[in-house]
């Protein structure tokens, strides 16, 4: 910027009191610069003209200062008012004018202590309203579950078997590699560990347990949560911003039944499947690691794999296959119906909707295991 | 040349797959006029909106916006165009993540070398300037109604006092008086800034209040007049469009009105 453009107020005096000359361009891009050179202008000693003759260009930004440094001056007890101004200017120095008064409220400032008291209420409150929000909607969809339990032709076929079809047969691919390499490490790992004590060929044992007592069922469930469940919550939420769950409720349809009893009902048959899927693929890629790696031939592996599991090892997993998928698909559907208003919403939900399920998946997997425990199983 | 034209628009071609929805189409726009734009559904009006903003390259054509080529490769100068103009979409757009006053005071903080305190006064003025109480600075746009939506979009559009203003239905889906209060709104902020206004709408009431001159899209091309030069075009679609029921209501209305 150049030395002249530096010089933003030519103060001079006239005849009756003083006159200032604004020079220059009074953009909103030298807004700043303005600002500043006007704050160090010297208090001036009679009554100020502010002349706009020179002035070559004026914005809001620009009006704004103008009328900032009048009220500055009216403020410090000195008269001033705008002389000279050009025709085009008129009209937006009186707009401005009459909206100058306006400020930003002032952020709150709030004690920390009363602030931190404050969040901690509100999320306890806010805890709480969820958990009731969440057992009634759970009341709700058990209702609506054994109602098409006792009347099977208001189930909708169509919807279960294609969300079926989208979170069982579509997860198929990344279950499967996942269960596959899964089983590699697993494999790998052990035998690092057991070769120490010379006890390579227990590596299956230890596959087989682990693979179908928990890790086979844990991992399909949270790759579904992911998946399926956050889909759910994004579709459901989707249509709570578009108004199309009013739109159902108005036409006398229960979204409960149209849209969460379907993929309760299919994520309950497709986890189960996707995890004894998991498992077998699991058992395959620590066969093929014993086979590659260990000089355990397939032969060997099977023999040994029989005499570490029976019947109700596998059992044990794909028995809380179900009660995972109910979990994920209620908790999925749930937080998409708490979806309100905007995009935004959906996004924060679906978040919400992965972190609690895969939460509960895990918190249910311990209840498990100690109920287990307890049965002897 | 005798005007100052700010946006002109030679030979442009837009096509979609096979399917051509501007052909040949030239369109100028002066400084310091409203012009609306009118046209079927389909006729590919936001479509040249966006063209003229920079945000879908037309397959064939010249735009230019106040001298500049919009698709210049040189990112520098795209930039500086880009905040001599303002958009306002449909919904707003607005930054839902973002309060009010931080959707407004976005440009500003990315594009100037305001003071923090300046830089409020600044928001607070504009949105004093669109008809909005400073109370609602602090809300989410969730939580505005459609007519403050477009308000809070219009604000933030007009940040950095830009020279075009580029509208999408900006009285679309507003009650009669709060469109009225919005035509008011950007004819005196037209004649106080010197803007120049383009807008596309549907609304007569608009068109016949605030609109220097209309630009019709009929058969991939636009045709340009005053409210009386289209009400003489012979078209088949333009007589109908001005001479439906609709557009006889408001024509009735408004020679009364300056009887």
């Amino acid at each position: 910027m150049s030395a002249k453009a530096e010089k933003w107020m030519d103060t001079g005096t006239g005849g009756a009191g003083a006159v200032w000359q604004p020079l220059g361009a009074w953009l909103v891009g030298n807004a700043n610069a303005i600002d500043l050179y006007l704050k160090r202008l010297p208090k001036p000693s009679a009554p100020v003209h502010l002349d706009l003759g020179q002035i070559e260009h004026l914005d809001t930004a620009g009006a704004m200062l103008l009328w900032q440094l009048y009220d500055r001056l009216h403020g410090e007890g000195m008269a001033a008012d705008f002389v000279n101004v050009p025709e085009h200017m008129k009209t937006l120095l009186s707009a401005v004018g009459v909206v100058r008064d306006k400020t930003m409220p002032k952020p709150q400032r709030m004690n920390p202590f009363y602030m931190r008291l404050m969040v901690l209420g509100q999320a306890t409150i806010a805890f709480w309203e969820d958990t009731v929000c969440f057992l009634s909607f759970l009341g709700l969809i058990t209702v609506t579950l054994w109602r098409n339990t006792v009347q099977p032709w208001r189930l909708r076929y169509c919807s279960t078997v294609h969300h079926i079809e989208e979170t069982g047969l579509k997860a198929l691919p990344i279950v499967g590699l996942l269960s596959f390499l899964i089983g590699i490490v697993i494999s790998y790992q052990g035998a690092e560990q057991l070769r120490q004590f010379g006890a390579d060929l227990y590596v299956v044992n230890l596959l087989g347990v682990s693979m179908l007592r928990e890790i086979g069922v844990l991992m399909t469930a949270i790759i579904i949560a992911g998946r399926s469940g956050s889909a759910f919550t994004a579709q459901i939420g989707t249509m709570q911003v578009n108004q199309e769950i009013d739109a159902l409720r108005t036409l006398g349809l229960e979204p409960a039944e149209l849209l969460v009893v379907p993929r309760v009902i299919a994520l309950t048959i497709a986890l189960p499947l996707l995890a004894l899927y998991a498992n077998i693929m699991g058992l395959l890629g620590g066969a093929f690691m014993c086979w590659a790696s260990l000089d355990i031939g397939p032969g060997a592996f099977m023999r040994q794999l029989q005499e570490a599991i029976d019947l109700w090892t596998l059992w044990v997993g794909l028995i809380k296959a179900p009660v995972f998928a109910f979990v994920i698909a209620v908790v999925g559907c749930y937080q998409g119906f708490r979806v309100t208003g905007s995009a935004e919403s959906v996004g924060q939900l679906t978040t919400r909707a992965v972190v609690h399920s895969i939460f509960l998946v895990i918190v249910l997997d311990a209840a498990f295991s100690i109920l287990f425990a307890w049965l002897g199983i | 040349m005798a005007e100052d034209i700010v946006i002109s628009v030679e030979g442009l071609m837009t096509r979609f797959g096979p399917q051509v929805i501007h052909q040949n189409l030239d369109l100028h726009v002066r400084r310091g006029e409203i012009i609306g734009v009118v046209g079927g559904s389909g006729t590919g009006k936001s479509v040249l909106m966006k063209e003229i903003i920079g945000l879908l390259r037309p397959a064939a054509g010249n735009i230019k916006v106040l001298g500049e080529d919009p698709y210049t490769n040189d990112t520098r100068r795209a930039e500086a165009l880009r905040q001599r103009w303002g958009v306002l979409f449909q919904e707003g757009a607005l930054f839902s993540a973002q309060s009010v006053a931080q959707n407004i005071l976005m440009p500003m903080r990315e594009f100037t070398n305001l003071s923090i305190p300046l830089r409020r006064d600044l928001a607070a003025l504009k949105l004093a300037l669109v008809g909005l109480p400073t109370e609602a600075a602090d809300k989410r746009p969730s939580q505005l109604s459609g007519g403050m939506k477009k308000r809070v979009g219009l604000a933030r559009a007009l940040a950095l006092d830009p020279e075009i203003v580029f509208l999408d239905e900006p009285t679309a889906g507003l009650d009669p008086i709060s469109a009225n209060a919005f035509d008011e709104l950007i004819l005196s902020l037209r004649d106080s800034l010197g803007l120049t206004v383009v807008m596309i709408t549907h609304d007569l009431d608009t068109l016949t209040a605030i609109c220097d001159r209309i630009a019709v899209l009929v058969d991939k091309r636009v045709t340009v007049g005053t409210l009386a030069e289209l009400r003489e075009n012979g078209h088949p679609w333009i007589r109908e469009y001005f001479g439906g029921p609709r557009g006889r209501a408001v024509m009735a209305h408004q020679a009364a009105g300056e009887v």
